[in-house]
């Protein structure tokens, strides 16, 4: 990483495990979790915040200085209301199918408190460059959850990756379901994308005891 | 008998923590105790009350396609329904600020006990949620869309109570280690929505055909607009 030092390098990597947004600060679940049934869904939603997190972050932080801290909460919503805005609308131009299925969960990143968190604890206090790093950075971090939890379930759930059927044809009975193995509709029904999540902090916990609550 | 199927189907069918995951992080950072889940609760039913009646009056009248009809022919063709995100949430969260003034000014008591949670709500997924599919199911009168406010609001109080109640208890149990806290109530919460997937069979005895008739016409729509949206592209070229 010759362009980065040290220290910026570390705002990025550090969301995508050790401080993930999502199993660690227990930001951005709620939209997270309904669109993960496939993993095109997720990829997108993923790039969406990727997106507003990224460019939020630098708008917030080049406006640290001259919002009034009394409206500021109004002010940052507006900011990535506009953001949202635009994501909607290119997915609207460029992938109106997929638009359909994210439905009302694009609107909903401008409460995702992933973003509002990243601007009150980030933004607001450094520069555009450590801002930018540190929104791409807890975005990958989202987007990584979002990738697995939407692997698992479409993999469990109808038997394909990104719309590609991967473990044969369940009418024909060919590859695995020739054998017995049968498709877990359940994995598509909302609750066990929080059971997913769950499984994936237990994972993570018992390999880093320091993260362990008591 | 329309208000009475929706107040139960947005209560149990549609319930916004465990159908459509909506304020999950309040929900997760704000269920400790009991005592502070029935608060932020009741400002979340409060809130919902007073922003989805007021977001369906700027939808019908000004947002919608062909909404500003009112202004005069000239302005039927208008469609301003992209503007809808920034308006809602700019409604929601000068509503709370105000609510927060008001209930400041004449109770107190009232403030004292709801006062932390309210600038929490303007950024709760539960309050914009419930705007947003309040336009997306194109519910019709006012008083349905009050009443969708209240009803996603108690679904929503419930949810929190339960889970308080809940980890009240379970900090006696002796749970793995690596799942304590978070992960323990992640699951709880999938298990908790399995259990209200039950509910689903509520409310569909006898008007099934009546449903189907209605995705017809959504496939109906749906391909008109494919057909714009094709004619708008050829135009384009």
């Amino acid at each position: 990483m010759g362009l980065l030092s040290k220290k910026d390098a570390k705002l990025i990597t550090d969301p995508l495990a050790d401080n993930n947004p999502i199993t660690i600060q227990v930001l951005g679940i709620c939209s997270a979790l309904a669109i993960t049934a496939e993993l095109k869904a997720s990829l997108v939603m993923g790039i969406a915040v990727l997106f507003v997190l990224g460019v939020g972050n630098v708008v917030i932080s080049l406006m640290r200085n001259i919002i009034p801290s009394k409206i500021r909460i109004i002010v940052q919503l507006i900011v990535v209301a506009a953001l949202v805005i635009i994501v909607d609308q290119v997915l609207k131009a460029f992938a109106y199918e997929l638009s359909k299925t994210l439905a009302v969960f694009v609107g909903l990143i401008i409460t995702n408190c992933i973003i509002m968190g990243r601007f009150e604890a980030f933004a607001l206090g450094n520069g555009p460059w450590k801002s930018f790093l540190d929104g791409i950075g807890n975005a990958l971090g989202y987007a990584v959850i979002l990738l697995i939890v939407g692997f698992f379930r479409e993999l469990l759930g109808s038997g394909t990756l990104f719309g590609v059927p991967v473990l044969g044809d369940p009418i024909e009975k060919t590859g695995v379901y020739s054998i017995g193995y049968e498709n877990n509709g359940f994995m598509l029904m909302p609750p066990m994308a929080l059971i997913v999540v769950g499984l994936i902090i237990w994972v993570q916990r018992s390999r880093n005891k320091d993260l362990i609550e008591d | 008998m329309e208000h009475i199927e929706l107040f139960f189907k947005s209560i149990f069918i549609d319930n916004m923590v465990f159908s459509v995951f909506l304020g999950m992080c309040s929900y997760l950072a704000v269920s400790k105790k009991v005592a502070t889940a029935v608060g932020l609760g009741a400002a979340v039913i409060f809130v919902l009350a007073i922003t989805v009646p007021l977001n369906w009056l700027l939808d019908q009248y000004l947002l919608q396609p062909g909404a500003l009809k009112w202004l005069g022919a000239e302005y039927a063709d208008y469609d301003l329904s992209f503007l809808s995100f920034i308006m809602f949430i700019a409604t929601i969260a000068t509503m709370v600020q105000l609510v927060e003034i008001v209930v400041e000014k004449f109770s107190p008591s009232l403030y004292n006990s709801l006062g932390i949670f309210l600038p929490l709500i303007a950024v709760n997924c539960a309050i914009l949620g419930g705007s947003l599919f309040m336009q997306s199911r194109e519910i019709e009168t006012l008083g349905l869309a009050l009443n969708y406010g209240i009803s996603s609001g108690i679904g929503w109080f419930l949810a929190i109570l339960a889970i308080a109640a809940i980890r009240e208890k379970i900090r006696y149990s002796n749970v793995p280690a690596p799942l304590r806290g978070l992960g323990i109530t992640f699951i709880i919460t999938g298990l908790m929505g399995i259990g209200f997937l039950s509910f689903g069979g509520m409310l569909t005895g006898g008007d099934e055909e009546a449903k189907e008739e209605k995705t017809v016409e959504v496939i109906k729509t749906e391909t008109e607009e494919k057909k714009e949206l094709a004619n708008n592209t050829k135009i384009v070229e």
